[in-house]
């Protein structure tokens, strides 16, 4: 609202999140001290780590598919639609894209897309089947996608990595993986180690900036365009906002949960790029989680395209931190689980307590109030 | 007389508004006091702040004699203030009981709701004041009436001695405001103080002891009902005359712009609500559908905009079949609608005001090109709707939750009448419009006509439906039960019919 100042807007908005930080950060430190560690000491090593400039490529290699399947959750809370699946929407996604992208010959360009038009597609039908689940037979999205998780993690996914699997790879890096048949070098992404090194230095450790980055800024900016300017992007809003008055105003409700949850698959469908990307083909103990992490990242992001970046860095950091705990031995790694998990709930906590301090600061404390009589 | 309620200097401001200006209101113990106003004149915050629902930034409040100073709505009611809203909150899958004592459940030692003990209470309440409903009934299934009423035994339940109604007259029809009125003075008669809300000043004028009236946030005047006409009334809040509407010449044209035939409608439950409903409305022409809340209005609308799928029947629009149109489709064609209930179907209360203008109309000139929005577009017609049907806000960007009843309901008339629908279907389009707004819809509605729009009226105020219609039809119990001349039918006849106390073809 404009009659409130910018830096009381900005500072309610951001009060939250870091409030959230900062009681995440204590609770921790009690667990530490409980456990026997030193708090000083574990986040000592974790900033001192965190500050070097391999730290940070290994920082956003993993927060670039957090961030895509933070998107890819925020487009289904858009509308109030709860998409647990995305975790086993990117990993079904990604085992077919690295298999047929692996049996195609074309032109790098080309090859690139083919693969992320397959992850799309195969993302975008295991959840657009949730949605028509939703709106012909009513089961709620949650369930129906809990279920289908189910089916392609230990299902699916776990039969075709077997069926497709082609012996050894050719990535030096990981030569005992196993895995399917390895895409030719025209398909994969380029790393960004050019940029970084123009920037900074040469980067050591044989590290890589993925190329994925790029895809998932195209995402985030695709995503704000699609949401906040374009004619389906209201549908979007106004359904999730009051599904009664969008559908008086010709919002096709049944249509909305099909497109949104296939639009949330299609963009969970590419998550699993920055693995096949990076080694070349899709292995058999891929990286799993990043789906759930989303979930977890699009909460604290608000849904908000500049907030899921946010959020991604900071479960990113913490996922790399734990491997820093370990190696310096400050601290168990499992503290880091807890302190996304702490986050999360105080996030949680702190955004209902800013939305109701805005809600006065607004004067719209009125509906709330009648909850409480 | 004690003073119930005295409030002293009580100002409350808004982003951009003072809503409340150092407003003086003494309220005697045991009276009806009413308080009049226009649109965003300021009663609903002052209401809200007595019921400490929002804090006043200045000003004290007294309670029989007293001044208090509370935290919440919760301590309000310790203190025996009750507010009914204007938009009901009740659960609607919960039964009346369960919707009573939400919040204010008895419990037993083991630490469970005595529901026998709250419905032994809730029975002596409801017996004593005389407000009859059965607390085993399913709130979804409640008529408006007896929605108000669980509402008000609500606040009874919780020991309220002064009552707060908030435009409590706006969804009812005639014969349920009488009903209403013999409770509030049934109320009275045991002690209860009542402060409401209410836009029709003839209900004011025979109801209240005392009226105060405010205007942008001040009390202006505070005056007995027999010292004033309506026309005083009328003049205190706006500064002008009070406008009554009567039927210009007749505008209808030959060609039929919307026609349903044999319509039926099957709910959930396979109940028949709509029941082979036939009709014409022409261009030029209003149609007014007049009814009981329940015989089937509603649905109706619904079938002939497209929420609800028609079971038999055909519609036709402008000479197109559209009876298995979606709603875009029948938007795009030219329908236009004012929901009944605006909170509900209306409006995107977080939304600003430019996109709940757009809300219904995404898919035309000037909200969008193509695929993308036209926010710039979409704001000047914003501007242009606030301009020309009066929408008071500071600016266009405010969230529509931001604004007053009256002018929320303004923002969605404005939205349906500037896209100049070929077939208009108004649910009570005036409802907790002021007096003064109220004339200039109408004057919308027959400028429209005039120029062609056919319009299909729904409306509980049956001035409105006589003044506006150039046919009304009475639906009772989802069939048309008769055709009447709103150039010969008066109020009274007119509720007769509706209720079925009267029953024939035509008048
Ligand atoms: N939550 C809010 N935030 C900002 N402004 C508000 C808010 N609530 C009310 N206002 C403003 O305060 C003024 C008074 O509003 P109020 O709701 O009290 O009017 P009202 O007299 O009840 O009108 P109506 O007859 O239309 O219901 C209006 O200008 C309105 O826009
Ligand atoms: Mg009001």
């Amino acid at each position: 609202m404009k009659a409130i100042p910018l830096w009381k807007r900005a500072s309610l908005l951001l009060a939250a999140p870091v409030a959230a930080l900062i009681f995440s950060i204590l609770m921790s430190s009690i667990v530490l001290v409980l456990s026997g560690s030193s708090p000083l000491r574990a986040y000592a090593d974790m900033f001192e780590h965190a500050s070097r400039l391999e730290t940070m490529i290994d920082i956003l290699n993993r927060a670039t598919p957090l961030y895509i399947a933070g998107v890819a959750a925020a487009i289904g809370f858009r509308m109030n639609l709860f998409n647990i699946g995305v975790e086993g929407q990117y990993l079904l996604a990604a085992i077919v894209a690295a298999h047929l992208g692996a049996m195609v010959t074309l032109t790098p360009v080309l090859h690139v897309t083919f693969i992320m038009l397959v992850a799309m597609v195969v993302g975008a039908a295991y959840s657009g089947f949730a949605g028509l689940l939703k709106v012909t037979r009513g089961v709620n999205e949650v369930i129906s996608t809990i279920m289908l998780n189910a089916i392609a993690i230990s299902g699916l996914v776990a039969y075709l990595v077997r069926l497709w699997q082609a012996g050894g790879a050719i990535d030096p890096g990981s030569a005992q993986q196993v895995g399917t048949t390895p895409i030719p070098e025209s398909g994969l992404l380029p790393d960004l180690n050019v940029v970084v090194e123009g920037l900074f230095r040469e980067l050591r450790q044989g590290k890589e900036l993925t190329g994925v980055l790029l895809v998932a800024i195209l995402v985030g900016v695709g995503y704000h365009v699609l949401v906040n300017r374009t004619r389906f992007g209201f549908d979007l809003r106004a359904s999730g906002i009051n599904p009664f008055a969008a559908n008086v105003g010709g919002v096709p409700p049944k249509r909305m949960v099909v497109a949104a949850m296939a639009l949330s698959g299609a963009i969970a469908g590419l998550v699993g790029l920055s693995e096949i990307m990076h080694i070349g083909f899709f292995p058999a103990n891929p990286i799993k989680g990043l789906g759930f992490t989303g979930i977890a990242v699009a909460l604290l992001g608000r849904n908000h395209p500049l907030g899921i970046v946010f959020a991604a860095l900071i479960f990113a950091f913490l996922d790399v931190s734990s491997g820093v705990l370990q190696f310096t031995g400050a601290a168990s790694r499992e503290i880091v689980v807890i302190m996304q998990g702490v986050i999360i709930l105080a996030a949680v906590v702190a955004y209902e307590i800013a939305r109701r301090a805005r809600e006065k600061e607004e004067a719209r404390a009125a509906a709330e109030a009648m909850v409480a009589v | 007389m004690a003073l119930a309620i005295e409030l002293i200097g009580i100002t409350k401001r808004f982003p951009g508004v003072v809503a409340n200006d150092h407003v003086e209101l003494k309220v005697e113990e045991g009276e009806i006091h009413a308080i009049c106003g226009e649109n965003g004149a300021g009663k609903s915050t002052l209401m809200k702040v007595l019921y400490w629902m929002l804090q006043a930034d200045e000003g004290t409040m007294n309670v029989f004699g007293q001044e208090v100073r509370f935290a919440s709505p919760t301590e309000a009611i310790g203190a025996g203030i009750g507010m009914v809203h204007q938009h009901f909150m009740l659960a609607d899958q919960l039964t009346v009981l369960e919707n009573v004592i939400l919040g204010a459940e008895p419990v037993h030692a083991l630490g469970l709701i005595d529901f026998d003990e709250a419905k032994d209470h809730l029975k002596k309440v409801a017996e004593s004041y005389g407000l009859f409903i059965d607390p085993d009934d399913l709130v979804e299934e409640l008529e408006v009436g007896e929605r108000q009423r669980v509402e008000i035994i609500k606040v009874l339940y919780r020991g309220a001695k002064i009552l707060i109604l908030d435009e409590p007259t706006a969804v009812l029809v005639p014969q349920e405001v009488e009903e209403l009125f013999r409770n509030m003075r049934d109320l009275k008669k045991d002690g209860a103080t009542i402060l409401f809300i209410d836009h029709k000043l003839d209900e004011v004028l025979a109801i209240a002891d005392t009226i105060t009236v405010l205007r942008q946030g001040q009390s202006v005047a505070t005056v007995k009902p027999d010292q004033v006409t309506a026309q005083d009334l009328a003049e205190l809040m706006v500064g002008s005359e009070l406008p009554t509407p009567e039927t210009t010449e007749s505008t209808v044209r030959d060609e039929v712009a919307l026609e349903v035939s044999g319509l039926t409608v099957i709910d959930q439950d396979e109940r028949v609500i709509v029941d082979d409903v036939s009709f014409r409305v022409r261009r030029g022409e209003v149609l007014g559908i007049a009814g009981v809340e329940g015989n089937g209005q509603t649905e109706l609308i619904e079938a002939v905009i497209g929420t609800s799928p028609a079971a038999r029947g055909i519609v036709t629009l402008n000479g197109a079949d559209v009876t298995r149109a979606t709603v875009r489709h029948r938007r795009e064609q030219g329908i236009g609608y004012i929901p009944q209930d605006r909170h509900r179907e209306g409006l995107l209360l977080p939304a600003p005001l430019w996109e709940n203008a757009a809300l219904g109309h995404q898919t035309q000139q000037p909200f969008s090109k193509g695929i993308w929005m036209d926010r710039q577009g979409a704001r000047q017609r914003t501007e242009d709707i606030r301009r020309e049907f009066d929408v008071r806000t500071p600016d266009v960007d405010v969230p529509a939750h931001a604004l007053s009843g009256g002018n929320q309901q303004k923002l969605i008339v404005g939205r349906e009448m500037m896209a100049e629908p070929s077939v208009l279907l108004a649910a009570h389009p005036t409802r907790g419009i002021d007096v003064g707004a109220q004339a200039a819809v109408w004057e919308d509605i027959k400028a429209a006509r005039r120029a062609g729009m056919a319009t299909l009226l729904v409306s509980a105020d049956l001035d409105e439906l006589i003044g506006l219609s150039d046919t009304i039809v009475v639906m009772l119990r989802g069939r048309i039960v008769a055709t009447l001349d709103p150039a010969t039918v008066t109020p009274r006849d007119l509720g007769a019919f509706m209720t079925g106390a009267t029953s024939a073809g035509a008048a």
